[in-house]
């Protein structure tokens, strides 16, 4: 709880200094475990050899879907990642343990998000790289290929973290967060994917309305996560 | 308190249905959701009279239906309901993240039951609608798929709910995704609609007959039937909840104050479970029971 006789600035300076406490501590535990690096990144690899099979090796095929293949292997490493970014604070009542700390629940929010969002952002480099190489997909507007990318992970970190609370100590959590965040992550899909169809054709134009789209959302879910996260971590 | 309380089984014959009924003496009904249910079913009946009989079909407009039009009485009424269920879900769930009262929880948890039936119902007369006029059971129409999205969106309410046991945290947790769930419905409205608009091939044949006289009736008539049935079947299932989590706190305490006894001596036991059956209201001992048992 931030004190109220701090003023306004001081309690966005605190809110954004605890995130970059949370966030630093999960790239710490990252750096240390190495669980995305050695999981995760091979994991995404291995969907996209696995389209490759499913698709047939023809490469004209796989351009075409290209855009849509990329952010379906992003949205099920999310999943991954999500699970993982919520399992070391579900166990050892680490929850509890946050909760107490007297972090700002904002803060502890965006630091989760923050965290997250850079371990997708490695992980779409890598996707990127994966799939000129299998595909042979090269991209017109690299501009809009990387606001995308941008735009996208925000969104998809702002509402995986709300979700990967949410479901953090639930017995069920495996099976439910799927359920519960592909089908709200549903438009990021579409707009992402027709965003880098734009890229990848050169009709950059239209691409930039999908952006649109990407942002309004990121905007919306990191609104939602910094005023619902008190509320999720009260009680978990 | 009737003596009938101080027995764990409250007196009842553990073998015959009638300790089943006399669990619920009312039901889930009273006397406004009786009439407004007699309401509903004489309603019912004359509107499948002016829907399928008395209205004329479709044959004035460019691309005729004929008697297709009279699905629409229905699909359209179900989408009415299934908006507004979700509306009233979401309602709830701000009320419940603002005063933190079991009954805004259930009244989520309530219509976002009854609205997944009325998105399954419109997505089944909207598919049935397609296979005739398009020619196949699905088509990306960006209403049908938004639709779509919403009903898994919904799912995932109900499954949240149902997985997890203590009632303070299923509620709050419900509650944010109650929200979040109504705020995504218009992006993902919007986002397959332009996504459609991308790649629309041939135009295809919409919902957009020529509505009039008694056709139009006929359309509002069942609006507000489906309305009324959502009603009415929101105020049975939050009776149910209510009923419900009831059940699964008295039956808790009562399990409770059993073990207790246990603990304290086995000549006790009854004694204890009297003690504790008598300290709750009337009417609710007898139900939980009928669980215990």
């Amino acid at each position: 709880m931030p004190d109220p006789a701090i003023p306004a600035e001081g309690t966005v300076a605190a809110v954004l200094a605890d995130a970059r406490l949370v966030a630093a501590k999960d790239l710490r535990l990252e750096w240390r475990s190495r669980v995305v690096l050695s999981q995760l990144v091979p994991f995404a690899i291995l969907v996209l050899v696995l389209f490759g099979f499913a698709l047939d090796p023809d490469r004209t095929a796989l351009q075409k879907a290209t855009p849509g293949l990329f952010w379906l292997a992003v949205l099920f490493s999310t999943v991954l990642a999500l699970q993982r970014a919520f399992a070391v604070e579900a166990t050892d009542g680490v929850t509890d343990a946050l909760r107490m700390s007297g972090l700002d629940p904002a803060g502890i929010f965006l630091g989760k998000a923050a965290g997250l969002a850079v371990h997708l952002g490695v992980l779409e480099v890598v996707l990127l790289a994966g799939v000129s190489l299998f595909y042979g997909a090269t991209p017109h507007g690299p501009l809009l290929l990387v606001a995308t990318c941008v735009a996208a992970t925000v969104g998809l970190a702002a509402v995986g973290s709300v979700y990967g609370i949410l479901s953090a100590a639930m017995r069920v959590r495996d099976s439910l967060l799927p359920l519960l965040l592909l089908p709200i992550v549903a438009p990021v899909l579409i707009a992402a994917s027709q965003a880098f169809t734009a890229a990848y054709e050169q009709t950059s134009g239209a691409g930039w309305r999908w952006f649109g789209l990407l942002a309004v959302f990121a905007s919306l879910y990191a609104a939602i996560g910094i005023f619902a996260f008190e509320q999720l971590l009260e009680e978990s | 308190m009737s003596p009938d309380n101080v027995d764990p089984r409250g007196g009842r014959d553990p073998g015959t249905g009638a300790g089943l009924f006399r669990m619920h003496p009312d039901g889930t009904a009273s006397r406004g959701s009786r009439i407004l249910g007699i309401v509903v079913l004489l309603a019912s009946a004359a509107f499948l009279f002016v829907a399928l009989v008395a209205s004329p079909p479709d044959d004035q407009s460019e691309n005729a239906m004929g008697d297709l039009v009279r699905i629409m009485y229905l699909h359209v009424p179900a989408a009415v309901a299934c908006y507004l269920a979700f509306f009233v879900t979401a309602v709830g769930s701000i009320g419940y993240l603002r005063k933190r009262t079991e009954g805004w929880d259930l009244l989520a948890a309530a219509s976002a039951e009854v609205g997944v039936v009325f998105t399954a119902l419109t997505l089944v007369t909207g598919s049935i609608w397609g296979h005739i006029a398009w020619g196949s059971w699905w088509e990306w129409d960006a209403r049908l798929t938004s639709t779509l999205v919403m009903f898994l969106v919904y799912i995932g309410y109900l499954a949240l709910r149902s997985a997890i046991l203590d009632p303070v945290v299923r509620a709050k947790r419900a509650a944010i995704v109650g929200v979040v769930a109504f705020v995504n419905v218009p992006i993902v409205h919007y986002s397959v609609d332009w996504w459609r608009s991308l790649h629309q091939g041939p135009t295809i044949s919409r919902f957009d007959p020529t509505i009039d006289g008694l056709k139009l009736f006929a359309l509002m008539f069942g609006m507000l039937l489906g309305i009324a049935v959502y009603v009415w079947l929101m105020i049975h299932r939050f009776r149910m909840q209510y009923a419900a989590a009831h059940l699964e706190a008295r039956g808790l305490d009562l399990a409770l104050a059993e073990r207790r006894a246990e603990a304290s001596g086995a000549s006790a036991t009854a004694q204890a479970a009297a003690t504790a059956a008598g300290s709750e209201p009337v009417g609710a001992s007898t139900v939980e029971k009928e669980v215990l048992r």
